[in-house]
């Protein structure tokens, strides 16, 4: 690995490691504006391998149904984070595993521990983004949250995954 | 549906008979009937293992041989096709040493094998052979198939099964509700829905009752969905308002609706049930148009599809199914999908997307009702008042035309019929 390699490698996570602290600050316009404009929210269901053009996902926001979510969240009438869960995460592992210049694949895992007047949930996925330079800096064009779990029954999980 | 995995074992014990017109009332409920799980054991003896429960609809198995794994209750079972095409129902449970015999969610195969002991089974049930067979020398092999759930019906491709030998039949129990899933089918251009998009599974820490009760109550839209109704200019809100002409009602067995048309016949907008117009479906209309003429299609598309809760556990929600499943007196999973209509692939693509968007553990509608029934969950454990209050619009409640029990939108009737058709089942020797 040479230093530029390092170098990305570095921005790439501090830029994950960013996202994961404004999830859990429920930091919502701050973690909207990393997306691109054409981003892609997903999180599928019943494994990893489903069309989400064809079957249902737990979360398939274009950028639109993204700023819809956000503003559902202001509102303050989002009961099932009102009040909010606190939240705090572990992010890890992180990959680059295609470069192009300046689109990039980066995998990563995450656990994340939410406390909820239900009980605490423990919630583990792999998180693939594609990252893509505008301006200088590194946005989201698409993130995918694969949960370890999601072929089975889950809790609500309304807050930012 | 691989969700059983926190079961309670269930208890044959017969308890002591209990007096079920001390806990509900006419317009009140007990709250034990939520938080007590030996209620809990007799609701899964006299509801879920003896009336008619639905299953899964005959698309979801749509070639011979092919299968998914489903539920009655906690139970797990499987439904099939034979290579005949014939539907059944078996309990996923080797007959041998109990082990279960499917561990795969849906595909195709002809035959089930036990891991533990190699005992193999037809598609039907029927055990076709076991290893080393000299050891069962003038054993009755027809009485060692897999169990099978007694009754098993379908209307209009929708499965249900019953696991009573005996009992009024599918069409006694669904009664109007026929209409509804009647009502339903016209929607599609050839006269039939499928369910074809694979489930979202959401688990709440909840009484299965709170849910069935939610979803025809018309009260709690304008207050739990706020904040969407809000953000997405959504015309919902507007059919459980105060001053809304849409109506409530109780269709007996257990059944209840929204009735959304009078507001949607006042519009006078095809498509303003889904809220969108007919020209930005055309292929859809055309279809319509060219299936039922062009007034039929007409009023079809301004009627839109039926907001019914068929008990104990089929909600059809307009553009979605529900399929409530109790796991515990305080665990619930909703299994849900989007319908599909046949012949509408423009409109299925987007009936999918509102689904996604609406329901499921991120949804932007069912976190918020989850939310409820898990609060209400909570709530109902602490001790006073122990009673639930279910008297909202009693003294307008009339009889409609068909002599059903009709309420204003917003209004309990659905609930205190749902109350009433409980206690008769579990008044029930």
């Amino acid at each position: 690995m040479n230093v530029e390699d390092l170098l990305l490698h570095h921005e790439v996570s501090q830029f994950i490691y960013r996202e994961a602290r404004l999830q859990d600050n429920h930091e919502y316009d701050a973690w909207e504006a990393l997306w691109t404009d054409d981003g892609v929210y997903w999180i599928p269901a019943n494994g990893d391998t489903s069309d989400p053009e064809l079957e249902m996902s737990i979360i398939y926001d274009n950028r639109s149904r993204i700023a819809l979510r956000v503003r559902q969240f202001h509102t303050g009438k989002r009961y099932s984070q009102s009040p909010r869960s606190p939240l705090r995460r572990v992010i890890s592992n992180v990959e680059i595993l295609e470069n192009d210049g300046t689109a990039l694949v980066v995998t990563a895992n995450a656990i994340v521990f939410e406390a909820h007047a239900r009980g605490d949930t423990i919630w583990g996925s792999r998180n693939e983004y594609q990252l893509r330079r505008e301006g200088g800096t590194l946005r989201m064009a698409g993130k995918k949250v694969v949960l370890t779990n999601n072929e089975r029954a889950l809790y609500s999980m309304a807050f930012l995954i | 549906m691989s969700t059983c995995a926190s079961v309670i074992p269930i208890t044959n014990a017969n308890p002591e008979p209990r007096a079920w017109g001390d806990l509900v009332r006419e317009n009140q409920v007990h709250g034990s009937l939520y938080t007590d799980p030996t209620i809990f054991q007799e609701e899964l003896r006299k509801i879920w293992f003896r009336t008619w429960v639905y299953v899964g609809h005959e698309s979801e198995v749509p070639k011979p041989n092919d299968y998914v794994m489903k539920s009655i209750g906690p139970e797990p079972i499987l439904m099939t096709r034979d290579r005949e095409g014939r539907i059944h129902l078996l309990h996923n449970r080797c007959p041998h040493r109990g082990n279960r015999v499917c561990m795969t969610e849906k595909g195709s195969a002809r035959s089930f094998t036990c891991p533990y002991h190699g005992w193999t089974f037809t598609n039907d049930g029927a055990l076709r052979g076991y290893p080393f067979p000299s050891g069962y020398e003038g054993v009755d092999r027809s009485e060692l198939g897999l169990g099978k759930v007694a009754r098993v019906a379908s209307y209009k491709g929708f499965v249900f099964g019953s696991m009573a030998q005996e009992g009024p039949s599918l069409e006694e129990h669904l009664g109007a509700a026929m209409q509804a899933i009647d009502a339903l089918c016209l929607t599609s251009p050839e006269g039939e829905v499928e369910v074809t998009a694979g489930f979202l599974k959401h688990k709440v820490k909840s009484n299965w009752k709170f849910l069935v009760e939610n979803e025809t109550d018309g009260y709690h839209p304008s207050f739990v969905h706020a904040s969407i109704f809000e953000v997405a200019k959504s015309g919902i809100g507007s059919l459980y308002s105060s001053d809304s002409t849409a109506v409530s009602r109780y269709f007996g067995q257990g059944h209840s609706e929204n009735d959304l048309r009078p507001e949607f016949r006042k519009r006078d907008v095809p498509m303003s049930w889904f809220n969108t117009t007919a020209d930005r479906l055309p292929e859809y209309t055309r279809s319509m148009e060219a299936a039922y003429g062009v007034e039929q299609a007409r009023k079809i598309m301004i009627d839109g599809t039926p907001h019914i809760m068929i008990y104990p556990n089929l909600f059809i929600a307009e553009i979605q199914i529900f399929v409530i499943q109790p796991l515990a007196f305080n665990e619930s999973v909703q299994h849900v999908t989007a319908l599909q209509f046949k012949g509408a692939p423009d409109l299925n693509r987007r009936l999918r997307q509102q689904t996604m968007g609406s329901v499921g553990p991120a949804g932007f509608l069912l976190a918020d009702d989850a939310e409820m029934y898990e609060r209400t969950q909570l709530g109902v454990q602490a001790k006073s008042p122990e009673w639930l209050y279910l008297g909202r619009g009693k003294h307008r409640e009339r009889t409609d035309e068909n002599g059903y029990l009709i309420g204003d939108a917003t209004d309990e009737t659905p609930t205190r019929g749902i109350w009433r058709h409980y206690r008769s089942l579990m008044e029930a020797a």
